[in-house]
């Protein structure tokens, strides 16, 4: 088996995979898994700086990306002026009330951690808070998702660029992890994944059930865009000049200038669309370098050898004289960062914040199967992985049919069997993604990048 | 009178669907917490093993409705309940020979059988939606009610009904014998005291002469005895969709957790706490509270703690503050 592979390497095979799906699928399938692939690769990255830095198991993926994606309509979507005058007060003074409550807990951790009775003043206090807030906040929430409720019932966000909702989220989900954190992080690592798996729940249970905040389940369509739309560009002369520039031997070819006026207006429809990926994934790329320079930047740096020392023995880092716990909620929180951050990036590139489809299988797992098949503790590894991972994702649903339709070959078309398996394609990821990991984990255990050991 | 009526209507609407949901609950906690005692690993695969069971036994009553075979009042699906039960034992071993005894002989630490058990899980969610794909699934055939709310109420003369579905009868009493077997085998046959010895420290039982395959294989076989059986009755209950399986898994884990992960008794009341929390604290109490006070003081608001769109947090907020005050669970004691 090879020892050692190079990134480069990898790096390039996953990029020839890509062209090669260009030409034989088509350039707009091949740009929009690229883009999903370089999403995937920054979630990736937020979960690796948790879990291979670190060695935290972080099961809240899913949460965190709610997070990010909740930000996008919190900051770009105009706001609604008449639910803001109808119950905007309340909603204030709720907001107010809560914080206040998560601050006294804090100062009463503080305060009295030594009394007998602290935890029980906590528990009580947290009792207490639920119907106090149903009560102060309840009738300004259903005044606010009575306006217009087919069309908006939300208080709405900022009406800002979306792009700056890229970083909201991280703020959002940094502060969230640092809750959760204080809460969790005590905890020992099998404990620690089942518990931030249900705080994952919790997070998405309010997300979809708060109307008033995220339109829940009512989904929100039609968020800004960072680049150009479609629309735009057919009816713009520089694009349609380009167009025509790069397809001028095909139609220099067409002699009928009325054909070839509906050849260049279908060449324009079909590259507007192209171009916006294409857009996307410029923004994307940078992104994910400035990320991946950073992560590396961190990894070789003191903070990063401490960090997988703490990892590594935490008893001994700690007789360093090193502060584990603060280290801990620190990359806690990093990492829930830049998986906010992606979140964010995802809803931006659907265009909408659909909360019911968050589900721990594809926004949790997967993205754990994407770290630990890449290399954990490797930042290269967790690109590669979201790449890999993506890929496979993608195009197992048509290489399923493809074998289907080889081992079924002699059946009869109207085959009750045959129609079950092509019904059933989309499926087979999960097995090709079960057994990817399985089969890692056994014979790779570190990944196809594994983590380098650095030798002074 | 009014009395009689509240207590009808707590009766039907919070201790009858809370058993009923408990024993689901506590059948499946006391499957995981076993696992984790003697393999010592919390399994993220099994609420895709319960719905691996419950699919073989859906697929064995249409064999046997499409044969004609019914079981007369009870639902077909306990006659092909042991066939489940055998093929998700076949399933569990072929997983615990091709992936478990390998991290298990290199000692590996729980976070790798954690991975390993997610590879599972993606494999078993795959192999059940391609049987027999994501859709609701009501195999629920037999009789359907024991006691109709309009029979009882023309029978006791009350305003309050008392619906009792024969699905919940069932689940209540296969629990109670599952659960006096299995504790009476944990607690007093010679296996069942090597189990626990072997869980409670490996390396003393191991010197005393117990073998450490038998015992795997005989939780293997408990667990998904448990497994099939509270998934089956799960399905009986509601319906079968592989993703609301997936979905049980985190109430199980709170259950198994909340009685303190590695003891089958706490875990057998943390499901029932699990459900009761529930399903007790999003019921909304106003018509509760009209029958028992006084007219000047009926309350005007639904009187409900938080609303049924939480019902699932609940679940995680109980674990998570379990997690934080008593990070061994509500019932102390030892594992096993």
């Amino acid at each position: 088996m090879i020892k050692n592979i190079d990134f480069r390497i990898c790096f390039s095979v996953m990029t020839i995979l890509t062209f090669l799906v260009g030409m034989f699928q088509s350039w707009g399938i091949a740009l929009s898994m690229l883009n999903l692939c370089l999403i995937s690769a920054v979630m990736a990255m937020g979960v690796n700086i948790q879990w291979g830095f670190a060695g935290l198991i972080n099961f809240g993926v899913m949460g965190f990306l709610a997070i990010g994606g909740l930000a996008t309509v919190l900051v770009s979507v105009p706001p609604v002026h008449e639910a803001w005058s109808a119950g905007g007060i309340g909603i204030l003074i709720s907001g107010l009330f809560l914080a206040a409550v998560v601050i006294s807990i804090f100062i009463i951790n503080k305060k009295l951690s030594k009394h007998k009775y602290k935890n029980y003043f906590v528990f009580l206090i947290i009792i207490l808070t639920i119907p106090l807030l149903k009560f102060i906040a309840g009738p300004s929430i259903s005044k606010i998702e009575s306006i217009n409720a087919a069309t908006s019932g939300f208080l709405g966000g900022a009406n800002l660029p979306i792009i700056f909702s890229w970083f909201v989220g991280a703020i959002l989900s940094a502060l969230v992890a640092f809750v959760v954190g204080k809460v969790c992080l005590g905890l020992r690592s099998d404990y620690l994944a089942i518990s931030t798996l249900l705080v994952s729940g919790i997070i998405i249970t309010i997300v979809k059930h708060e109307e008033w905040l995220s339109r829940g389940v009512k989904n929100v369509i039609g968020l800004k865009r960072p680049v150009p739309y479609e629309v735009n560009l057919q009816e713009s002369e520089w694009f349609i000049n380009l167009v025509q520039f790069f397809n001028s031997s095909k139609l220099s070819n067409v002699l009928d200038p009325e054909v070839k006026i509906s050849l260049l207006n279908q060449l324009v429809i079909s590259s507007s669309s192209v171009f916006v990926k294409l857009c996307f994934s410029l923004i994307f790329l940078v992104v994910v370098f400035v990320i991946l320079y950073f992560s590396e930047k961190a990894l070789n740096s003191p903070w990063g050898r401490m960090m997988r020392a703490i990892r590594d023995n935490e008893e001994a880092a700690r007789a360093m004289g090193k502060n584990v716990v603060k280290q801990h909620l620190f990359i806690f929180m990093l990492g829930s960062a830049i998986i906010g951050f992606a979140g964010a990036m995802l809803v931006t590139y659907d265009g909408l914040f659909t909360p019911s489809s968050y589900q721990p299988l594809r926004y949790t797992f997967l993205i754990w199967v994407m770290v630990l098949l890449g290399g954990t503790g490797n930042n290269y590894g967790a690109v590669l992985g979201g790449f890999v991972v993506w890929f496979i994702w993608i195009q197992s649903a048509p290489f399923a049919m493809v074998v289907i339709n080889i081992f079924t070959s002699h059946l009869d078309e109207t085959s009750y069997i045959k129609d079950h398996l092509q019904n059933s394609v989309p499926y087979f990821r999960y097995l090709m993604m079960g057994l990817g990991l399985l089969l890692v984990m056994r014979y790779r255990p570190k990944g196809l990048l594994p983590e380098k050991v650095i030798k002074n | 009178m009014d009395f009689l009526n509240s207590i009808i209507l707590l009766t039907n609407f919070i201790i009858v669907p809370g058993i009923t949901y408990g024993s689901q609950l506590a059948l499946g906690a006391i499957g995981v917490t076993l696992i984790y005692g003697v393999l010592r690993f919390a399994n993220f695969a099994y609420g895709d093993l319960m719905a691996f069971g419950t699919m073989v036994v859906i697929l064995m009553t249409w064999y046997l409705q499409s044969k004609g075979i019914s079981f007369g009042l009870l639902p077909t699906a306990l006659l092909a309940l042991p066939i489940g039960i055998l093929l998700t034992i076949a399933v569990s071993l072929f997983f615990d020979k091709t992936v478990f005894e390998y991290y298990r002989n290199k000692k590996s630490n729980p976070v790798t059988f954690i991975v390993v058990s997610l590879g599972i899980m993606f494999v078993l969610n795959a192999v059940v939606r391609i049987i027999i794909g994501p859709n609701d699934i009501n195999f629920m055939d037999g009789h359907k009610f024991i006691m109709k709310a309009r029979e009882f109420k023309q029978l006791t003369g009350l305003n309050e009904g008392l619906a009792i579905k024969s699905t919940q009868v069932i689940t209540l009493v296969t629990t109670i014998i599952t659960c006096s077997i299995l504790f009476y085998f944990l607690n007093k046959t010679k296996t069942g005291k090597s189990m626990r010895a072997y869980s409670n420290n490996e390396d003393l039982a191991l010197l005393s002469g117990i073998d450490p395959k038998k015992i795997v294989l005989i939780t293997w076989v408990i667990v998904s005895i448990l497994a099939s059986v509270a998934g089956t009755l799960y399905g009986l209950d509601k319906s079968f969709k592989p993703f609301t399986y997936f979905n049980n898994l985190l109430p199980i884990f709170a259950a198994t957790i909340v009685g303190g992960i590695g003891n089958p008794l706490g875990a057998f009341y943390g499901g029932f706490l699990i459900a009761f929390s529930e399903i007790g604290l999003t019921y909304a109490y106003k018509k509760f509270f009209k029958y028992i006070m006084p007219e000047s003081l009926e309350p005007s608001t639904l009187i409900q703690f938080i609303s049924t769109d939480y019902k699932f947090a609940i679940s995680f907020a109980i674990l998570i503050v379990v997690l934080i005050f008593r990070p061994n669970g509500i019932f102390k004691g030892k594992v096993i």
